[in-house]
């Protein structure tokens, strides 16, 4: 029992000591205990059969007999060897949580409260006026749901990356890059919380409210559009996750600006933009592309003008803007890998 | 070529230093100096030196997690950094790290890779599907592992719940399920109880001897290397200070053991027996140093002879103080590192 | 003597979270963004419904920006400090607190002063200068307000601190005190008028917000700082407020450590 409790303490004052292990950089110890790395994973997709490299000598035949039964020499493509990874990971750390089943319970309840809350202020809002920025409830319920959705099906399963900063600080990291299987899957993956689902659902159950209150004429193509935006809304907002991700290699304590694009975006994105300063309608929509996630599609579903000065068929480019957000945020990760691999941090 | 070479190996950090409110200083670190060594398959061997020397810089290297700032080195035939691409001109070098990952094992002493509130089991089983072990050697390596280091019972409890001597033998089993051929231990042993500390070294002989696995050790305890290892390399300040054989460690160092003995009463400083040296005197009890290469016997027997003795004890010179002795410590640091 | 103890401790709780030069920036960064993204939802509500909860939009506005200045200050999404505490009863390092010749509570109130502080600097001012510059909010009539507002922040801290103390004895007796930290959370957010003020709250929901303790947290210095409390007596009503759920809570928190004291005792840690 005594020695229990010692582990914890050790892990314990391992978090806790982060200020004070910040602050001691300089030492040369702290350099080790911070230096930690690896790759984006699989980049070649090349399957070809590995040879067994020239170690040569004596060894050579049991070594390779070893190396062939425990299946190194064969590589996987990388979409496929992610998503078996992060399934793994994730599986491990739901039945982590089940351990605990009244207190998963009451997290699952407090995430749909927290996430509930945000439209509460939307119906305190609509008990005081009509519309807000020109836009009735039904239509501020629609942007809710579809950035909820969005936002929600991004954070359940990327959520986790914005606690790196901690698994690079405290060495934990390590671990995971001494491990045959990609790096990305595994961060994301790492404390996977299902109880993020309720922000999923909260989401849902407002879009469809929103959907049996709007009075719009659909057509084929709108139809099309209202699942391409959560898809592509969800894909975006997982970019800028990785992207936040990537810069905690440098700095571990930035994670908090993440927050403001991914949290602030989501609340941003549930108001109409009318009620928004130009510049920073345009800011999303060039600069940061949150605009894609619900804003410009939305707009055309709902049978609205796109903002000033943007053009109309921008209604229809949130794939394209996912696609780029992925290579952007990808590129940003292997730097942030090969910085780290190579400096330390 | 052997089976880990490492040649001038480097590792430069750059340190940026607050120095004020605004100003930053930049400073270069070397923490690995141009160091070359070469281990053989099966060999164990220890691998020291004080904090910060370098040795965990060394072992990320090795374990792919650092990429060298300068030198070479090739582990089981695999260079796993990123330059390694232009040069073998196949493969990323996220390929190479896994390549690598398959085929080494680590264990850390002070972190577990365990899954704190899930059976041990679970733990395995995850390690069976990420490392893609295929079910029959699994099985026989994890019945092995269970048998030796007597994990039996614990497969099913939550490793929470693990004393620290279990939870080690539940963390080194987990690193050996996939078949590593080298094994990296950082501090194994620390923490533990004596019996735990038998047992994990008695696997480690055992798996060494059996399996061929080649194992390199930190560790702050000589014991260790003294049970384990035929071949210990010193590190200090990056740069590979000693690599031989432990008992030419002791020469070179001419570190020393301490006697501890407890007077029945009060006396002058011994100073009469031959081999040994007045350190200090705690009331009853006097403090003698002696060379760690001689055996305690005479010395025990000649002052047991001259003084009446109540009790006595013999105190090992930990690596610190072997280090420190043999490197650039004045005489007072020295003899109070023994202390 | 106490009294220099728990002044050395505040200061290391000062100097501590003043080490993280990063995060400060990161979270000033975010504040100042959510200040904007909420200042334009409450421009869009008070340009529909002027007067609303008897703030002006220049009120509205300030209201919004004294929220983000005070969320780490008055712990109005998590104390700062109640993980911490938490996991020290879960190991049992608590133990050792416990024989420390110093009272627990006040340790952790004194090291809560000096984080309280420090982020009242380094994450409150900048925001709200920012949203000042961008938004031509309302401000202090004078600097007595601003005295009388900063009364009100530190009568809040303690609030504050009072309820996460209370929330992290829970783990004495919870294996997993998970539970009651994101209650208290919840409660914390939707009743300390982070979301909308709780005078635009609705009818009984918006008078039983007003008389809990999350009250003390942002609305009532709020109203300080908007010099809603005419005259003196008003004033002093408003502190009294805050300064008896303080007390209400502190006793609570107390007596909760001592059971939990004698618990650990008898235990034998």
């Amino acid at each position: 029992m005594a020695d229990t409790r010692g582990v914890g303490r050790q892990s314990r004052v391992a978090d806790i000591d982060g200020a004070d292990r910040q602050s001691r950089v300089a030492d040369i110890d702290g350099v080790d205990r911070q230096s930690r790395v690896a790759d984006i994973d699989g980049v070649d997709r090349q399957s070809k059969v590995a040879d067994i490299d020239g170690a040569g000598g004596p060894g050579l035949v049991g070594d390779s007999s070893r190396a062939l039964a425990s299946d190194s020499s064969r590589t996987y493509p990388l979409a496929s060897d992610s998503w078996r990874t992060y399934r793994m990971v994730a599986g491990m750390w739901i039945r982590s949580t089940m351990t605990y089943r009244s207190s998963f319970a009451l997290t699952l309840f407090s995430s749909f409260c927290v996430t509930f809350f945000d439209f509460v202020v939307i119906l305190l809002m609509f008990g005081q006026v009509e519309g807000l920025g020109g836009f009735s409830f039904a239509e501020v319920a629609f942007l809710y749901g579809t950035t909820g959705t969005s936002f929600g099906l991004a954070d359940l399963t990327m959520g986790s990356l914005q606690r790196m900063g901690r698994r690079v600080r405290d060495g934990s990291l390590d671990t995971f890059l001494m491990r045959p299987a990609p790096l990305l899957a595994q961060v994301a993956a790492d404390k996977f919380a299902l109880r993020r689902f309720g922000r999923v659902a909260q989401g849902l159950l407002v879009l469809v409210w929103a959907l049996v209150l709007l009075d719009v004429a659909w057509t084929p193509v709108k139809v099309l559009l209202l699942p391409m935006m959560l898809v592509c809304g969800a894909v975006i907002f997982a970019a800028v996750m990785v992207l936040g991700a990537s810069a905690l290699f440098w700095m571990q304590d930035a994670a908090e600006v993440t927050s403001s694009f991914t949290y602030g975006g989501n609340t941003l994105l549930q108001y109409p933009p009318t009620i928004f300063a130009q510049e920073l309608v345009r800011g999303v929509v060039y600069v940061v592309p949150l605009a894609f996630v619900n804003w410009l599609p939305a707009l055309y579903v709902l049978g609205r003008p796109a903002p000033a000065g943007v053009p109309g068929w921008v209604a229809f480019a949130s794939p394209l803007v996912a696609l780029v957000c992925c290579g952007v945020a990808g590129i940003a990760w292997r730097a942030g890998i090969r910085s780290y691999r190579s400096t330390g941090s | 070529m052997s089976f880990i070479e490492l040649e001038s190996l480097e590792k430069t950090f750059t340190i940026r230093r607050k120095e004020g409110l605004l100003k930053r200083s930049k400073r270069e670190v070397r923490a690995v100096d141009g160091i070359s060594f070469g281990v053989e398959r099966g060999e164990m061997v220890g691998y020291i030196g004080p904090n910060g020397a370098g040795k965990s810089t060394t072992i990320k290297m090795l374990t792919g997690i650092l990429t060298p700032s300068g030198g070479r080195l090739r582990v089981a035939g695999i260079d796993p950094s990123p330059s390694s691409r232009l040069r073998s001109g196949r493969g990323g070098p996220n390929r190479e790290r896994t390549r690598l990952a398959q085929r080494i094992g680590v264990v850390f002493g002070q972190r577990t890779t365990l899954w704190w509130d899930l059976p041990l089991k679970d733990s395995y089983g995850l390690m069976h599907r990420m490392y893609r072990i295929p079910d029959a050697r699994y099985r026989e390596n994890l019945d092995r592992c269970v048998e030796l280091l007597d994990l039996g019972e614990l497969l099913d409890v939550p490793v929470r719940q693990l004393s620290l001597g279990q939870r080690m033998r539940g963390d080194i089993a987990a690193a050996l399920l996939h078949d590593p051929e080298v094994l990296y231990l950082d501090e194994p042993t620390i923490g533990l109880d004596v019996v735990s500390k038998a047992r994990v070294r008695e696997f480690l002989r055992e798996l060494n001897a059996s399996q061929g696995t080649t194992v390199l050790l930190t560790t702050h305890d000589l014991t260790d290397i003294e049970q384990l290892c035929s071949r210990v390399m010193v590190i200090d300040h990056g740069k590979l200070m000693y690599d031989g054989k432990l008992a030419g460690l002791h020469a070179v160092g001419e570190s020393e053991r301490l006697l501890v003995v407890d007077l029945e009463r009060e006396l002058p400083p011994i100073e009469d027996v031959p081999g040994a040296r007045f350190v200090r005197a705690e009331g009853p009890r006097q403090y003698l140093a002696f060379p760690a290469s001689s055996s305690a016997a005479p010395l025990v027997a000649a002052v047991a002879a001259a003084y009446p003795l109540v009790d006595l004890s013999v105190r090992e010179p930990d690596i610190e103080a072997v280090i420190a002795k043999m490197y650039g410590g004045t005489r007072e640091e020295r003899r109070e590192s023994l202390m | 003597m106490r009294t220099r103890l728990y002044a050395t401790v505040a200061a290391g709780g000062f100097r501590r979270h003043a080490t993280y030069r990063v995060a400060t920036a990161a979270g000033v960064f975010t504040n100042t963004v959510f200040g904007l993204i909420l200042s334009y939802t409450y421009i869009a509500l008070w340009d529909e419904r002027p007067q609303l909860g008897g703030y002006s939009m220049d009120d509205a506005l300030a209201y919004v920006w004294i929220g983000q200045a005070l969320i780490t200050v008055c712990g109005l999404m998590g104390g700062g400090f109640e993980e911490e505490l938490i996991e020290r009863i879960r190991t049992g390092d608590i133990a050792v607190d416990l024989y420390r010749p110093a009272d627990l509570q006040a340790w952790w109130f004194s090291a809560n002063l000096g984080r309280s502080a420090y982020q009242l600097l380094g994450r409150g001012v900048v925001p709200m200068a920012v949203g000042a510059l961008v938004f031509d909010f309302t401000l202090p009539a004078g600097p007595g307000t601003w005295l009388a507002f900063l009364v009100a922040v530190a009568l809040g801290s303690t609030v504050s601190f009072a309820i996460w103390y209370l929330v992290a004895m829970s783990a004495f007796w919870l294996l997993d005190g998970q539970g009651v930290v994101q209650v208290a959370w919840l409660g914390g957010l939707f009743f300390s008028g982070m979301l909308l003020p709780l005078n635009v709250f609705p009818g009984a929901l918006g008078e039983l917000a007003r008389v809990l303790p999350w009250a003390s947290m942002l609305q009532v210095p709020a109203d300080v700082y908007l010099g809603k409390y005419a005259g003196g007596w008003q004033l002093a009503g408003a502190y009294a407020f805050q300064g008896c759920w303080a007390l209400v809570l502190l006793g609570a928190g107390r007596a909760a450590q001592a059971a939990a004291t004698r618990k650990v005792v008898v235990q034998g840690g």
